[in-house]
């Protein structure tokens, strides 16, 4: 059993506070990705969890107990540094073995552990060896073996990747799944790359300016963005945004305008855009935009992405806002050409003036598909 | 054809010897002086060829006065050292690890306590140490230039401890090392090459300093530094002796200097000059 | 603003630790603590004694002196001597140093047959104790019979110099210029060194002649490195000692007398403890003024 509990943690230094009242609960043997833009606090976090910062108000639970005031390596956690902060004058097995033979650990059960964790991450080979002499993949998994040795009740990683060369990461990410699942361990991971959120996690925690935006499963958070913010940093590439205008037709449906254009339909949207103004935000993702002969939104294409087995169009509306569109496959479609496009209802968000998500009556990923009704605007059935 | 390069190469070449001749030639003419004999020594035209004697060599190495002297050198630049980084490494691993809104304030401070000049203490430190009795002895020169080095030391450190990854001793603190095992298993090993230079300029400071040597200290615990002032009385007009006396007093110091120059200059500028 | 900034800067390294963390704090303590008695204690009993009578020659006669102190002091001709003495000692190791310092910086930045010798070789005076220099420039050097530079004035037809008897404070400037100007080249060179090449491949892209080079992109560069040699000179130089001892003993007069010296002549020659005291506050006096220029300087330069 691990979990961990944070309540109303808040952390600042001189006047600025950097952690603003985070309230989360972390469950025994997920994979708890903490991931946001620079300086959202996400180190931070994780720090305040491994006691390597004080926490300026509220509490750290750990299986239920405070442990604020417990040092860190007795709070039974594990932390891989983004620069792995091996001790470069020992050896791979010094290396592990240095918290056992801290806590006390006779030899033969060090060598025993050092041998067990050697195992699993195939380092037999590389005990008697300097940091100094091992590549970067193998540096970043002396780091992680010194954890395992170490039993802890949770693992903390702190950017473990970020160093690594874009295949090894691939490699290392697959590697630190399978070791989440052989070792049934809590982990809580960092990282501002959404793409190791949304491969690594069984949970993801979006922050932002030191506070919690969403949490939940990588797909909650694509499907179910609870805001703007989440919406736009899950996702590659990211979500588009068009400013549009909420409208009664006078049939008693409401209608949106995207701006700058002339063109609209009626959006039975199921949403209640009343109270809201008229100013919302549509959100719809690149991969959910189709390319139209005819009665689309109009587009000039400002430069096209072939990547082969897909292809991104960059187009700009008559307002001229950004959009971008994925095209499976190969495109014949040229910069400076107008095309029309036009947006699958089922995956249209709708953000209000604050950012904040207007979740709709009906479920978009449960509704039937129905490709018809497409038009510049929205119609939702 | 001699090209341009090779021409501006070699007129660099003659200028930077001339210049770095002319600056180590009284030392150079030190150490000349000290191999010939004391009617050599005071000749009207100085002699450059000449039969090197040893004898000056014999002569101060014979005194029984010049090894104590010596000894007390070693003994006070050592003492100082020791004592100073005592206290100094767990001051810098504390300002390099553990900052606080004060650091640079107190690292500052340190620094404006060597920008009293020595003889602003003179008075109460001759005062104390003579009503406890620490004049003349070592242990008040250990004491004394431990205290004068202190600052430096620490800042030197400082910057040497800058350079080790926090992460590195953070890793060990997750491990449940101390403080102190953070310090001694971690720390000193990693900054070893730091720590050796510090302690190099250390002892080349203890070992040149003059004014406290001269001041405190007489027949029993002074230094080289002290005896080689004595050359300076009138009755103690031997050039050649004095010669070889002060070549032995400055060749450990020369050598050490000599080897562990790139890292004095960081030392001595307080890290702002790497 | 600024404010934010150094919090920003803080944040980065800011620790503060449940348990450890304060062991890390104490650490800095007892360093702390000695100095502070180091330059605390001093300074008190060196208030104190301003206003004593205290001589410890006649140890008897100890008492409150109100201003008598100050009036003796003021009322020594050696005083204004001394002060100027400093100052101009001071000044003139300082423009000599740092001025061929920095000429050898670059001369020994450049490619040339035996060059790390040759540096070595440059450096030899700063490791010779002040004692064994002053010795060395007054016996075998600047001596008017049988000296070095007296055998250069006969051989060109000069009348040679009684360095000492006539320019003493020249001839301490001359050997305390020495001692410090291998410290300036090193320091100097230093930087020099960790300027960037494109830089200046650049600056000559642009058409910057060596003048306009030395001027534009060296000098600035070299601006930290320039205030560090200042202050860290300063630190020693205010408390030249070692070399009046031996040459001049201060004199002719009160020719070579610098502060440290004139203390050192109140203390253990006169033993006059008051007098002495009342100097040595003029003298941390000035060490502090000079102090607060410098190190406001420096500051600005460094990175904690």
């Amino acid at each position: 059993m691990a979990q961990v509990e944070l309540r109303q943690v808040r952390k600042s230094y001189g006047g600025d506070e950097i952690i603003r009242g985070v309230d989360l609960m972390l469950r025994d043997r997920e994979l708890t990705v903490f991931v946001g833009p620079s300086g959202c606090g996400k180190s931070t976090l994780l720090r305040l969890i491994a006691g390597l910062e004080e926490i300026t108000s509220g509490d750290v639970l750990i299986d239920g107990e405070r442990v604020n005031e417990v040092p860190p390596s007795k709070r039974g956690l594990a932390l891989v540094f983004q620069s792995y902060a091996l001790y470069p004058h020992m050896t791979v097995a010094e290396n592990m073995s240095f918290s056992l033979k801290l806590a006390g650990v006779g030899k033969a059960e060090r060598e025993r552990k050092v041998m067990e964790a050697a195992r699993i991450l195939h380092l037999e080979a590389l005990l008697t060896r300097r940091p100094k002499d091992l590549s970067g993949g193998q540096r970043q998994r002396v780091a992680i073996g010194r954890a395992i040795v170490r039993h802890p009740k949770v693992f903390l990683f702190d950017e473990p990747l970020s160093n690594l060369d874009a295949a090894l990461r691939v490699r290392m990410r697959l590697e630190l799944t399978r070791l989440h699942r052989e070792l049934e361990a809590t982990m809580i991971y960092v990282t501002h790359d959404q793409v190791e959120a949304m491969t690594m996690a069984d949970r993801i925690v979006v922050l932002q300016g030191g506070q919690v935006e969403q949490v939940g499963s990588p797909m909650e958070l694509y499907n179910h963005p609870a805001n703007q913010f989440v919406a736009g940093f899950i996702g590659s590439p990211r979500m588009n945004f068009l400013e549009a205008k909420a409208k009664e037709n006078g049939e008693g449906e409401t209608e949106l305008v995207i701006g700058g254009s002339t063109a609209t339909a009626p959006a039975r949207l199921g949403v209640d855009l009343t109270g809201t103004g008229d100013a919302v935000t549509l959100g719809i993702r690149p991969e959910h935009v189709q390319v139209v002969s005819s009665g689309g939104l109009p587009t000039r294409v400002q430069g096209v992405e072939h990547l082969g087995s897909e292809s991104y169009l960059h187009l700009a509306t008559i307002a001229g806002e950004p959009l971008t569109v994925r095209v499976n496959g190969q495109t014949e479609v040229r910069p400076e050409q107008t095309v029309e496009v036009a947006f699958d209802p089922r995956f249209v968000h709708i953000f209000d003036r604050n950012g904040a998500s207007l979740r709709r009556a009906d479920d978009p990923s449960s509704s039937p598909a129905k490709p018809v009704g497409i038009g510049p605007g929205v119609s939702v059935v | 054809m001699i090209s341009h390069a090779t021409w501006r190469k070699m007129w660099m070449t003659a200028l930077g010897w001339a210049a770095s001749l002319v600056v180590a030639f009284p030392v150079f003419w030190m150490v000349l002086t000290s191999f010939k004999t004391e009617t050599e020594a005071i000749s009207r035209v100085p002699h450059l060829l000449f039969a090197p004697t040893l004898g000056n060599y014999r002569a101060i190495g014979a005194q029984a006065r010049y090894l104590r002297f010596a000894w007390n050198s070693v003994v006070v630049a050592m003492g100082s050292t020791l004592l100073a980084l005592l206290f100094a490494v767990p001051s810098a691993y504390s300002m390099a690890f553990h900052p606080t809104r004060r650091t640079r304030g107190t690292l500052l401070w340190m620094l404006s306590t060597k920008m009293m000049p020595p003889v602003g203490a003179l008075v109460p430190v001759y005062l104390i140490f003579r009503d406890t009795g620490l004049l003349d002895t070592r242990t008040g020169l250990v004491v004394v230039d431990a205290l004068a080095n202190l600052p430096i030391v620490v800042w030197m450190l400082y910057t040497f401890f800058k350079d080790v990854p926090r992460e590195v001793l953070e890793a060990g603190r997750m491990d449940g090392a101390s403080a102190l095992r953070e310090i001694v298993d971690l720390l000193m090993p990693l900054s070893l090459p730091g720590i050796a230079s510090t302690s190099l300029l250390a002892v080349i400071l203890a070992w040149n300093e003059a004014f406290w040597s001269l001041t405190l200290t007489a027949a029993k615990a002074a230094p080289l530094t002290a005896f080689i002032a004595s050359f300076s009385s009138p009755e103690g007009l031997f050039y050649a002796k004095l010669s070889a006396a002060s070549t032995m007093a400055i060749a450990p110091i020369l050598i050490l200097g000599w080897a562990s120059q790139k890292q004095l200059v960081r030392g001595l500028t307080f890290g702002a000059v790497k | 603003m600024s404010t934010t900034q150094t919090s920003a800067g803080r944040r980065s390294r800011a620790s503060g630790l449940p348990g450890a963390g304060n062991a890390g704090f104490y650490a800095n303590l007892p360093s702390i603590g000695v100095l502070l008695l180091w330059s605390v204690v001093p300074l008190g009993m060196t208030l104190w004694f301003c206003f004593r009578r205290y001589n410890l020659m006649a140890p008897e006669r100890n008492g409150f002196d109100g201003l008598g102190n100050f009036r003796y002091l003021l009322s020594d001709p050696g005083l204004g001597m001394a002060v100027w003495n400093t100052v101009l000692l001071l000044g003139a190791v300082l423009v000599i140093t740092v001025g061929l310092g920095t000429l050898l910086a670059v001369l020994f930045d450049q490619e040339f047959f035996g060059r790390g010798l040759a540096r070595v070789l440059l450096l030899a005076p700063f490791f010779v104790m002040p004692t064994v220099s002053a010795l060395l420039w007054k016996d075998m050097m600047l001596q008017p019979d049988n000296g070095v530079l007296a055998f250069l004035w006969r051989s060109f037809g000069f009348r040679p110099v009684d360095w000492f008897g006539r320019l003493p404070l020249l001839s301490i400037i001359v050997i305390v210029s020495w001692q410090w100007l291998p410290f300036a080249v090193l320091t100097l060179l230093t930087a020099v060194q960790s300027l960037d090449a494109e830089r200046i491949e650049a600056a000559r892209m642009d058409g910057a002649g060596p003048i306009a080079l030395f001027r534009y992109i060296l000098w600035p560069h070299l601006g930290r490195a320039v205030s560090a040699t200042v202050m860290i000179e300063t630190i020693f130089l205010l408390g030249v000692f070692a070399e009046i001892y031996v040459t001049t003993a201060g004199g002719p007069g009160f020719a070579s007398t610098n502060l440290s010296f004139l203390i050192y002549r109140y203390v253990l020659m006169e033993y006059d403890i008051g007098g002495a005291a009342v100097a040595s506050l003029l003298a941390i006096f000035l060490a502090n003024l000079l102090a607060l220029f410098l190190m406001r300087s420096f500051a600005r330069n460094l990175d904690t």
